[in-house]
């Protein structure tokens, strides 16, 4: 097997300086537990963190924390505990393993340090908001929402107003809850280094343009942990700067994600953590290589240094799961073009209901305006109870057979 | 020049030998818990029925769940592409297939020259599959293969709403303490299965030409009801159980032709 890995997948050297990064961030994290004078903040995924950074708050993710449950393979034993408490199977399982490693302390790292207050956006999701009421009662602290409106097809002035009106509430929140002053100066800095730093990861992403490509979504999957986590600091950018110029080494002397690349594809949805390394396998043996997602892009947000309240209030509302399916589609077709993509891989998530519905219409939209044919999986992104794998390898297989035909 | 497939399923393998363009022989056996093996019976079934050995063989390929483990063979290809082969061999005009085996069911559109053009299958349940059929007729005790003809004889099928095999079967037992007729309660049972495959089927693009494969296609009485909803004739092939493995011996004489 040792060997046979090597061949198929070539490692990031950067990988364990990741590794490190995140290690460090949740050991900070974990030791402000307590201490008054470094707040912890749970916070969505999709949530403008840079508030917090300005105010040397310490941003912690249960979104990134499920993910690491999940390829931990520790998810569903947490999600027991929440479903044994009374929590439906049918609920998103970031939800279900952080309540039940909120109510245990169970998981990779022992459980997420206590949050002090929450900051819950919906622009993911419906669910974050009842999940993060939850929590707010469970932890009996205070919860900051940001509502931002479903963007139908293009975001309205009004809108863009009413969560640019809410961020300046959340200052107001942060300096009564930090008993400091917002500094408008600091919170320009953290926007250019976030700036800065999403340029660095969208950069990283768009090399997969190169045929061979040198990545595959699922060493994306791993490298997108600094970007969600440690938006808006310096240390992402000094390590996407290293990423960067190693993938470029790539490029320049050909190097292959896949041994060989008959197949560039394109991948939908959450990743399923828990396979993300049979799937790896599965597809580099085929030759298929994922290029790209619709899943890392969307922290490619811009902001606007001279106004990132506004244009932080727009890019924060626009992301891809707070978009209609007209809009989705045209943000695949032009990751299709834009990579060369032969073929479409869907994954149909259980636990994610605002990215799992439409993905058939999607399917449908891209083989009558791309041509290009489209595979839906089902399975769960940290909920391994609802995957199959011999059905899924299968299907696989059978799409990349059409694919060689 | 001769050449093989073997399909080795959930429930039964299945193997076909060809003489060029002509089926020799096929064969057919329950898988049981060794499906290595039951490849390698039927495989030796067939040969021995058409009179050739082994070493007569050009090619053979696998297909079925039990593909990975066989020894026979290195060449291994999924059943989804040799289902539509085996159906576009037998019926060139047929632009649709229903394959409704052991644990799967599922839809496949092909295209002219007989490749797959667009799948879908059922995911991790049992509903509508053979392994389903088999636990109702357990449940009613009556024989697997006298289903259709028990169910063409109802005047009134009884509603059976669940899609899950468990609750399925508590429910058809319900309908027995009622004192449902059986044959109302198999023709709705037919009716449940050919309501749910139609909605997954109608994910793909769905051709009139419609062939039925896989071992359920022996059910008079889910042909029917596939009828009704579909609005139009299902062709039944001679052997549908052994389309699978039929696609298979094609694709092998296609690869030993190329190479």
């Amino acid at each position: 097997m040792g060997e046979e890995e090597k061949e198929l997948h070539k490692k990031i050297l950067a990988t364990d300086a990741m590794k490190q990064l995140m290690a460090t961030y949740y050991m900070e994290a974990k030791a402000a537990e307590g201490d008054d004078k470094k707040p912890v903040c749970w916070i969505t995924s999709g949530a403008p963190v840079e508030f917090l950074v300005a105010m040397d708050i310490i941003p912690v993710y249960p979104e990134n924390h499920g993910a690491l449950c999940g390829a931990a393979r520790m998810a569903v034993d947490l999600a027991e505990i929440a479903e044994g408490a009374g929590f439906s199977r049918d609920l998103c399982s970031y939800a279900r393993l952080d309540i039940g490693s909120a109510m245990s302390r169970g998981g990779p790292i022992g459980g997420l340090p206590r949050p002090d207050f929450l900051l819950c956006c919906n622009n993911i999701c419906g669910t974050v908001v009842k999940w993060y009421e939850e929590l707010a009662v469970y932890f009996n602290v205070p919860m900051f929402l940001i509502d931002t409106p479903f963007v139908h097809e293009s975001s309205r002035r009004y809108a863009i107003d009413y969560v640019a009106a809410q961020f300046r509430e959340l200052i107001e929140f942060l300096e009564e809850f930090t008993a400091g002053s917002y500094d408008a100066e600091r919170f320009r800095e953290v926007a250019l280094l976030s700036k800065e730093g999403i340029g660095l990861w969208s950069d990283i992403l768009r090399l997969s343009e190169n045929r061979p490509s040198p990545i595959t979504c699922f060493d994306a999957f791993i490298h997108m942990a600094p970007i969600v986590t440690l938006r808006g600091t310096a240390r992402v950018i000094d390590y996407y700067r290293a990423l960067k110029a190693e993938i470029e080494q790539r490029v320049e002397k050909g190097i292959s994600a896949v041994p060989e690349e008959r197949y560039r594809l394109l991948w939908d949805n959450i990743p399923i953590w828990y396979e993300l390394r049979n799937l790896g396998h599965l597809f580099a043996e085929q030759g298929a290589c994922l290029v790209a997602d619709t899943y890392t892009t969307a922290w490619a947000v811009e902001i606007e240094v001279d106004d990132p309240v506004n244009s932080m209030a727009r890019a924060y509302s626009s992301i891809y799961l707070n978009i209609s399916i007209d809009l989705m589609f045209k943000k695949v077709k032009a990751l299709i073009e834009r990579y060369s993509v032969d073929g479409v891989v869907m994954h149909s998530n259980r636990s994610c209901k605002p990215y799992s519905l439409g993905q058939y219409d999607i399917a449908r939209m891209i083989l009558s305006e791309t041509g290009k044919p489209v595979l839906v999986i089902e399975a769960d992104m940290t909920d391994s109870r609802v995957f199959s794998s011999s059905q899924v390898h299968d299907r696989i297989l059978a799409f990349i057979e059409t694919l060689h035909s | 020049m001769y050449f093989a497939g073997v399909d080795i399923g959930s429930i039964t393998a299945k193997a076909v030998v060809l003489d060029n363009d002509t089926i020799l022989s096929t064969s057919l056996a329950r898988t049981g818990h060794d499906s290595r093996n039951a490849g390698r019976m039927v495989l030796e079934e067939a040969l021995g029925e058409a009179g050739i050995s082994e070493e007569d063989l050009a090619k053979v390929i696998a297909t079925g769940y039990g593909r990975l483990n066989v020894d026979f063979t290195d060449e291994k290809v999924t059943e989804i592409t040799c289902h539509a082969r085996g159906a576009h061999f037998s019926l060139p005009d047929v632009r649709t297939v229903i394959d409704l085996g052991g644990q799967d069911s599922k839809g496949i559109a092909i295209g002219d020259n007989g490749k797959v053009i667009d799948f879908v299958m059922n995911d991790k349940c049992a509903a509508g599959t053979g392994r389903f059929l088999e636990v109702m007729a357990a449940a009613l005790q009556v024989d697997l293969g006298d289903l259709g003809s028990i169910s063409r004889e109802s005047k009134d099928p009884a509603p059976i709403s669940s899609v899950c095999t468990v609750f399925a079967e508590s429910e058809v037992i319900s309908r027995v303490a009622e004192g449902v007729l059986k044959t109302d309660i198999i023709a709705g049972i037919h009716k449940a299965i050919a309501s749910r495959i139609f909605a997954m089927i109608s994910r793909i693009p769905v051709n009139e030409k419609i062939v039925m494969t896989g071992g359920v296609a022996r059910n008079s009485g889910v042909v029917d009801a596939l009828e009704e909803r579909f609005k139009t004739r299902i062709i039944v092939p001679g052997m549908p159980q052994h389309m699978g493995s039929l696609g298979a011996a094609i694709i092998a004489r296609e690869r030993s032709n190329e190479t």
